[in-house]
């Protein structure tokens, strides 16, 4: 009764992730205590379908929303080779930071700015430092139809505010997202934040950000190169990257979090091999100096 | 289409439907039938989920309860059960936020029930609870009917308290309103178009049927 069109093949009901109360057993008592009670009949039924699967362990990956595209094809490869299931969800680094501390139940984290990483090891919540596993870059996406002009050293940005063809330009939240954040810093750089500021959309996360400048609600947006590198998106608009040297350097670090179950730590160990190296690599991540 | 959080929000329904059933019942009723000093102020207590933004309610959810307060060290320690990001604590918030919506028709049924008819029912020899079943049930009916719906429709489409209190982890909180947000983010317009459509059309199909069956149950009487 499985449907087959689920994403990266994964398989439902998925295990609880930790060993104490979690969805199936919530279900499972829930149905056992209704047990014998017609009108209860469903919440039995769905219960029972719930205890019976077998429970493999499954890794639950926190990943910076940068790295959609990359790691949805990494994990499928993963997942293909060696058996292990795989959760992945996406957002901005420093939501699952926060997260994280609250006690979120994930077993690897991929931040798009290693301080957060580096930050919860000095709160020992992580197995140990971690280690880096790319350089992002960020660039001026512009979709088709939009009078912006791609322009990576962002003169044309300055003139598009000046002449008024420029509305609405998309960044992630540079609060809490890194991607926000270097993109802050890059338009401080040119000293065009103060006068842009208002005109500002801001996303959730970096994928949100790019969903909004490619969506044509925006005339453009400051979003990363391994997005804009994404079938998805690379036919909505054109994209230039922005030097390096106009913000800080987006060095991502990953880490795996106390109780990881192995097949975290086989992915952790599967993303430093060649055959993942070579995805991110299309994706246009660099390796960080130091990398092992 | 994200069956996983198709199927898990039905889980979520159901759950939420059976724990706040008889809870809603006992507080409908009493509320329906007794009189007390500071009643309104108990009235008040349950209508404050359904004006209370839900960011507010899953941001004290998250703050009271979550892993880092006492309440949520507590039951880590004592029961090994965390309630942020995990499936039972979105069956707590889903509690939470659904008690207008359960405790509001319940009540309003009771009160619709001429108080003689219990006081008839009481006088020919039927105890508390056979009055409760036999007479008063099948004449509240419509509203555990249309509390119901209401309860199934409202998880089914929560998404503040979900998103604060849940995050958006597959398979144990990712719900479909939850997934439908995601697949905006992720560039699949199609995928969020068929579950928004889905849950237009459960919560148009619930509604419409309840409204029918009450309807109809109203004429039978």
């Amino acid at each position: 009764m499985r449907p087959a069109a689920l994403r990266h093949g994964r398989q439902w009901p998925l295990a609880a992730t930790r060993p104490d109360w979690g969805r199936r057993e919530v279900l499972a008592a829930l149905g056992a205590f209704g047990a014998g009670r017609a009108p209860l009949g469903a919440a039995v039924t769905l219960g029972a379908t719930g205890a019976a699967v077998a429970s493999a362990p499954v890794a639950t990956v926190a990943a910076a929303s940068t790295l959609k595209f990359a790691l949805e094809t990494i994990a499928a490869d993963f997942e293909r080779q060696t058996g292990h299931r795989l959760r992945l969800v996406f957002g901005s680094s420093g939501q699952f930071f926060t997260q994280i501390r609250q006690g979120a139940p994930f077993h690897l984290f991929m931040s798009a700015d290693e301080d957060f990483v580096l930050r919860l090891a000095d709160e020992e919540r992580t197995l140990d430092r971690g280690q880096l596993y790319a350089v992002g870059r960020i660039g001026l996406f512009v979709p088709n139809g939009s009078p912006l002009r791609p322009d990576g050293q962002l003169k044309d940005l300055a003139a598009a505010l000046a002449d008024g063809r420029l509305q609405r330009l998309a960044i992630a939240n540079p609060a809490h997202a890194p991607y926000g954040a270097r993109a802050r810093e890059a338009l401080t750089h040119v000293g065009l934040w103060p006068a842009i500021e208002p005109r500002l959309v801001i996303g959730e996360n970096i994928s949100q950000a790019a969903q909004f400048a490619s969506t044509g609600s925006a005339q453009g947006g400051i979003i990363s190169l391994s997005l804009a590198m994404a079938p998805a998106l690379a036919t909505l608009g054109r994209f230039e990257l922005i030097p390096a040297h106009f913000h800080k350097p987006l060095v991502q670090r990953m880490v795996l979090l106390k109780g990881a179950p192995p097949a975290a730590v086989a992915f952790y160990a599967y993303l430093a091999q060649p055959q993942a190296l070579e995805v991110m690599a299309r994706f246009g991540f660099t390796r960080p100096a130091g990398a092992r | 289409m994200d069956w996983q959080a198709v199927r898990l929000s039905v889980e979520l329904a159901l759950v939420t439907w059976l724990v706040l059933l008889p809870a809603g019942l006992a507080l409908g009723r009493w509320l329906a039938t007794t009189r007390f000093a500071g009643k309104a102020a108990v009235e008040a207590l349950v209508v404050l989920p359904l004006v209370l933004p839900p960011t507010v309610l899953g941001y004290y959810l998250l703050v009271g309860l979550g892993a880092a307060s006492p309440v949520g060290a507590w039951l880590a320690t004592h029961f090994g059960v965390q309630l942020s990001f995990s499936f039972t604590g979105l069956v707590v918030a889903s509690v939470v936020f659904n008690i207008p919506f359960m405790v509001q028709p319940i009540q309003r049924a009771f009160e619709a029930i001429p108080r003689d008819l219990a006081e008839a029912a009481a006088v020919s020899g039927l105890s508390f609870w056979q009055t409760l079943w036999r007479v008063e049930l099948p004449l509240a009916w419509p509203g555990l009917l249309s509390a119901t719906v209401l309860t199934f429709v409202h998880t089914l489409g929560e998404f503040g308290v979900v998103l604060m209190m849940g995050g958006n982890i597959p398979g144990e909180t990712r719900t479909v309103a939850i997934a439908i947000y995601d697949r905006v983010q992720a560039f699949d317009l199609a995928g969020a178009d068929r579950m928004a459509l889905l849950l237009a059309v459960a919560s148009l199909v619930a509604v419409a049927a309840s409204f029918f069956a009450s309807a109809r149950l109203t004429v039978r009487r």
